[in-house]
């Protein structure tokens, strides 16, 4: 049985009929073509998913499309200002904070997250509070110092 | 993912309808859509219970109250819970991570099923998934399971780190049924696995937990959550100790202690509790305490570890909570 589900994505209203099974994650990635958002582990451990819903880190994995009628979704895709990166955005390239680049939507997407709680204010409490967002590659010190560099800006 | 219906509560009488007939409630879902993809839970129909208005949180007197449906992100940040308990703040926080903190309820913490890999092995046999299949961890890898409250039919531990700092605090719980309210320790929620290790909680069919109180105590201001695991964060215990200590001028007057990780429900440890009253708050007096935790204890192949961890990390967190150095 398909559900009608009213999501805002980026700022565009969507009126979608769902199937109950279908994850956000897949909502966002199939029914949308929004393919910023990662696939990673599909089980809630990777953070690779991670979106904001009505302002939250969460994992889209997890969320099921249809029990999220009527909420707001941020999605890496609506990060940017046109051609203008976000500063977090700017600051993953500045200070490399990948390497293959595949968690990174969930990273920056995390980092947003954990700099609007305020969760950024030093390297010990931003590795603490990302440590839901796996980097195989190993990008740490790069992802640390780009949220450490852009919330020094949010404040600044 | 087997085919479901998704119904939406609007009010606790529809989600309770809906449970008699056989639904399955979700909140969070970061527990039961994991195991739904998995194949592990099957269930037909789910009852969505979030417009539910469980989601309070709130100071009564010095009590603690916390609506079923409030987040783990939002419980550990509130000022009543951080200025009444202390140790629930800092247990949420050590759970989990922040994208499931925002998502995951209070309800469903306490509810999440064990996270015993075979459980959720299809092609292992398990109790707690086929009743009498047999258990593939007590001859398998155990080295994360209990060493307590075991039966020779399951060794899971329970993951809850909240459920922990919950039951060495003596906090209550309220219930709503299709027989009414009801309301009970968070420490009897839990069973023992025993010969059906399948039931896991004391919830009756539709039951649906609404509140937690935690009462306040002497003893809450110095409250301490210290969880031991494989890496620093964003991992699930090997051995947690939740303590909350009064003392006063020098001497030890109450003392409320619970382990995580090294039982099949969260476990409080009342002989320890017991042999702190009237003593100096010291190592010596810590590790007596700890002493007492041990008893019947019965490890694994894997996990005698967990025997020496739980007497140290009950003295570590003796140590913190008491700001002894």
């Amino acid at each position: 049985m398909l559900s009608t589900v009213q999501l805002t994505v980026n700022g565009q209203a969507h009126t979608l009929e769902l199937d109950p099974r279908q994850s956000l994650l897949d909502v966002l990635r199939e029914t949308l073509g929004l393919t910023g958002t990662k696939k990673g582990c599909n089980q809630g451990a990777c953070g690779a998913c991670t979106v904001l819903i009505d302002g939250k880190r969460m994992l889209s994995c997890l969320a099921l499309g249809a029990m999220h009628d009527r909420a707001s979704i941020t999605t890496i895709e609506g990060v940017a200002q046109g051609e203008r990166l976000h500063p977090l955005q700017a600051a993953f390239i500045e200070h490399e904070g990948f390497q293959c680049g595949y968690c990174t939507p969930g990273q920056i997407m995390s980092g947003l997250g954990c700099i609007a709680e305020g969760h950024a204010r030093s390297p010990d409490e931003i590795r603490f509070w990302m440590s839901g967002n796996i980097c195989r590659c190993g990008a740490y010190p790069g992802v640390v110092a780009a949220i450490a560099d852009a919330a020094g800006r949010n404040q600044g | 993912m087997i085919p479901f219906r998704l119904q939406k509560a609007r009010t606790e009488s529809d989600a309770i309808a809906a449970g008699r007939t056989g639904g399955r409630y979700v909140a969070g879902g970061t527990t039961l859509v994991d195991l739904m993809r998995e194949e592990v839970e099957r269930p037909e129909h789910l009852i969505d219970i979030n417009a539910l208005p469980l989601r309070g949180i709130r100071a009564e007197g010095n009590d603690l109250v916390i609506g079923a449906l409030a987040r783990m992100a939002d419980v550990a940040a509130h000022p009543e819970t951080v200025r009444l308990q202390p140790l629930v703040a800092e247990a949420l926080i050590e759970g989990a991570s922040p994208q499931l903190r925002n998502m995951a309820s209070i309800g469903g913490n306490l509810l999440q099923r064990v996270r015993c890999p075979y459980f959720r092995m299809l092609d292992a046999v398990c109790n707690k998934r086929t009743p009498g299949s047999g258990c593939s961890a007590i001859d398998g890898i155990n080295a994360g399971h209990a060493i307590l409250g075991t039966s020779n039919h399951c060794v899971a531990t329970h993951p809850s780190d909240l459920a922990v700092a919950l039951v060495a605090l003596g906090a209550t719980m309220r219930v709503r049924g299709p027989e009414g309210e009801r309301g009970f320790p968070v420490e009897d929620l839990y069973r023992l696995p025993g010969d059906t290790p399948h039931i896991e909680h004391t919830l009756g069919p539709a039951e649906l937990i609404v509140e937690v109180r935690v009462p306040a105590g002497a003893y809450a201001r110095r409250g301490r959550y210290l969880k031991v695991r494989d890496r620093a964060s964003y991992e699930f215990a090997l051995v947690s100790i939740a303590v909350a200590l009064d003392i006063d001028r020098g001497v030890i007057r109450a003392a409320r202690l619970a382990a995580g990780g090294v039982g099949t429900r969260p476990w409080r440890m009342r002989a320890s509790e017991d042999a702190l009253i009237g003593k100096t708050p010291d190592r010596t007096a810590f590790q007596l305490a700890a002493e007492h935790a041990l008893h019947g204890a019965r490890p694994l192949s894997g996990n005698h570890y967990k025997v020496d961890l739980l007497a140290r990390t009950m003295v570590r967190a003796l140590e913190m909570a008491g700001d002894v150095v």
